[in-house]
């Protein structure tokens, strides 16, 4: 099992999520992040402060997914998220130690295979 | 001159100008919160900028004695316009009421064009247009131009105001084009409760957009204020219902969306109609344009906030229902169609069709004019950005978070992480 972690622009997230659903990825979680990149920094006046933005906003999504999803699931985050400007974000395969099922105890692959997926199989 | 007259013109006015930077609330809570800023400052900005048009010229070319169709440069930068009578209060008065009507007129346009023009093209936009557009149909109205002779009754605006702004609006979402993530994403309001204080103050300030346009402390204008209380609730009462019988659930945009819709439709009636009709008018003002709603969703018209379903849509049937429910009991000049008097119904028509086919045919070839000198639109990406950040440089939720200060050093030191940062990416 790997761990996905892709850091995305945040209006880049529907075409993503989009492309992760034909690709039959299910199951991820997303938060709001800060970071900084290469990007250039964004500059802000407020009355007379002015304020350089070092930390642009970013989404992350992490999938865990058993070893053959691995390459449709970064296939699909690299054709959607891509803008070409500096700031697209990155993807980081992690390897996995462990992984539960906290409804059915169900460990490793079991746990990251969908419901659906497991009954047709 | 009459002091009680003055008194409730000065309250009008204040409340008139109140509803400007209400439907920047009113439009701010219904974008992305990374365009809530850019939303806002269009009404704000016309307050500025449409108000100092009209003191220099639009004041004017609108109410100076001129042709039928427009006024005159006789009253240019206020040359004349004093503390002398005009009816029974001070000149200077009056011009400043009709100011606010002339802001907001400019600003009910930008709801069609949210999320992605670009702010100076905008400005440059209202400012022309409230003098090419909205000073010569406030001539043919009030101005005694040719609809005011023809015998068209328009109270507060219904034809002015709404129509004239909801046709701009139609032609400015085509010119401009859709946002670019429109019939993609779903775009959902980021603020609600903005939009409900919004349509909220709208209501309030109403009241001085109708029973002020009375122009004085008469009892047209107890009328005119009767009116503005009741329609609107009709209209929200009709609007609910249908919310509930069409989805099960009444929402709280739909209530905003119905109080402005109602509003909208009472403001030619106002002073024409009695309260019965104005109920009459405001439950009847809910259907198209709650279906105008639903219809314009289905299309590629991105209209962003609906300022054609709201404004264009309401007014024309307020104005056209004005010429059905007027009744001279209550307003000692004339009745509607439902009253004896047919062909008031077929004037109203007239001053409807005229002012869609001006406002709509003047604003294309301005936006022309400046999409020529300027590009219209934000770039694809600042569009993705945000407006507030790529337009204002600003933030309306900014977190603080690795905002760094800029002071005014010399020659502040680069970062020592910099080099090794850029060593470790693999590409360079």
């Amino acid at each position: 099992m790997k761990l996905v972690v892709a850091i995305i622009r945040p209006d880049m997230l529907t075409s993503v999520l989009e492309s992760l659903f034909h690709a039959e990825v299910r199951g991820l979680t997303i938060s709001r992040v800060q970071g900084h990149g290469g990007e250039m920094e964004r500059v802000e006046t407020y009355r007379g402060m002015t304020v350089k933005m070092d930390l642009s906003e970013k989404v992350r999504l992490e999938i865990g997914v058993s070893d053959h999803f691995v390459a449709p699931t970064v296939d699909a985050i690299l054709s959607s998220a891509h803008t070409g400007s500096v700031g697209d974000g990155k993807v980081f395969v992690l390897p996995v130690e462990k992984v539960y099922r906290i409804r059915t105890g169900e460990v490793d692959q079991d746990a990251v295979t969908p419901m659906e997926a497991a009954a047709t199989a | 001159m009459n002091a009680a007259d003055t008194a409730w013109m000065l309250a009008s006015t204040a409340l008139v100008l109140l509803m400007t930077p209400a439907l920047g609330f009113f439009y701010g809570g219904l974008v992305r919160a990374k365009n809530s800023l850019n939303t806002i400052m269009m009404s704000v900005a016309a307050l500025g900028f449409v108000g100092v048009a009209w003191a220099l010229i639009g004041y004017s070319f609108a109410f100076a004695p001129g042709s039928r169709f427009l006024g005159a440069p006789s009253f240019a930068f206020l040359r004349g316009v004093g503390l002398e009578a005009q009816g029974t209060i001070p000149h200077l008065l009056f011009m400043c009421y009709q100011a606010t009507f002339a802001i907001i007129t400019a600003a009910l346009i930008s709801g069609a064009i949210v999320e992605r023009m670009r702010f100076g093209p905008y400005l440059a936009f209202i400012t022309l247009w409230s003098l090419i557009v909205y000073a010569p149909v406030a001539h043919w109205v009030w101005g005694g131009g040719w609809l005011a002779k023809l015998g068209a009754l328009d109270f507060a605006g219904g034809t002015v105001v709404h129509i004239n702004a909801g046709a701009a609006a139609l032609v400015a979402a085509m010119v401009l084009g859709p946002r670019k993530d429109y019939g993609r994403q779903a775009i959902l309001p980021h603020s609600v409760p903005f939009t409900v204080l919004g349509a909220s103050l709208l209501w309030f300030g109403w009241f001085g957009f109708n029973a002020g346009s009375a122009l004085g402390a008469r009892p047209s204008a107890a009328l005119a204020f009767t009116n503005t209380l009741f329609a609107p609730a009709a209209t929200l009462v009709v609007w609910t219902l249908m919310d509930l019988l069409r989805t099960g659930k009444v929402t709280a945009v739909g209530g905003a969306t119905a109080i402005v819709v109602g509003l909208v439709a009472v403001t030619p009636a106002a002073g024409f109609v009695g309260p019965l009709g104005g109920l009459a008018l405001g439950a009847l003002a809910a259907f198209p344009s709650y279906y105008a709603l639903l219809f314009r969703a289905r299309t590629r018209l991105d209209d962003s906030l609906d300022v054609v379903a709201a404004h264009g849509v309401g007014g024309t049937v307020g104005a056209l229902l004005t010429g059905v429910l007027a009744q001279k009991v209550w307003n000692g000049a004339t009745d509607g169609a439902l009253f004896g008097n047919p062909k008031q119904l077929g004037i109203q028509a007239v001053a409807v069709l005229a002012t869609i086919a001006y406002s709509a045919t003047l604003t294309w070839g301005l936006l022309k004019v400046i999409a020529a000198v300027a590009a219209l639109r934000a770039a694809v990406p600042d569009e993705g950005l945000g407006l507030d950040v790529s337009q204002h440089g600003e933030e309306a939720y900014a977190s603080g978070e690795g905002a760094i200060l800029i002071l005014d050093e010399p020659d502040p030191p680069a970062p020592a992480v910099a080099p090794v940062l850029r060593a470790e990416g693999g590409r360079s």
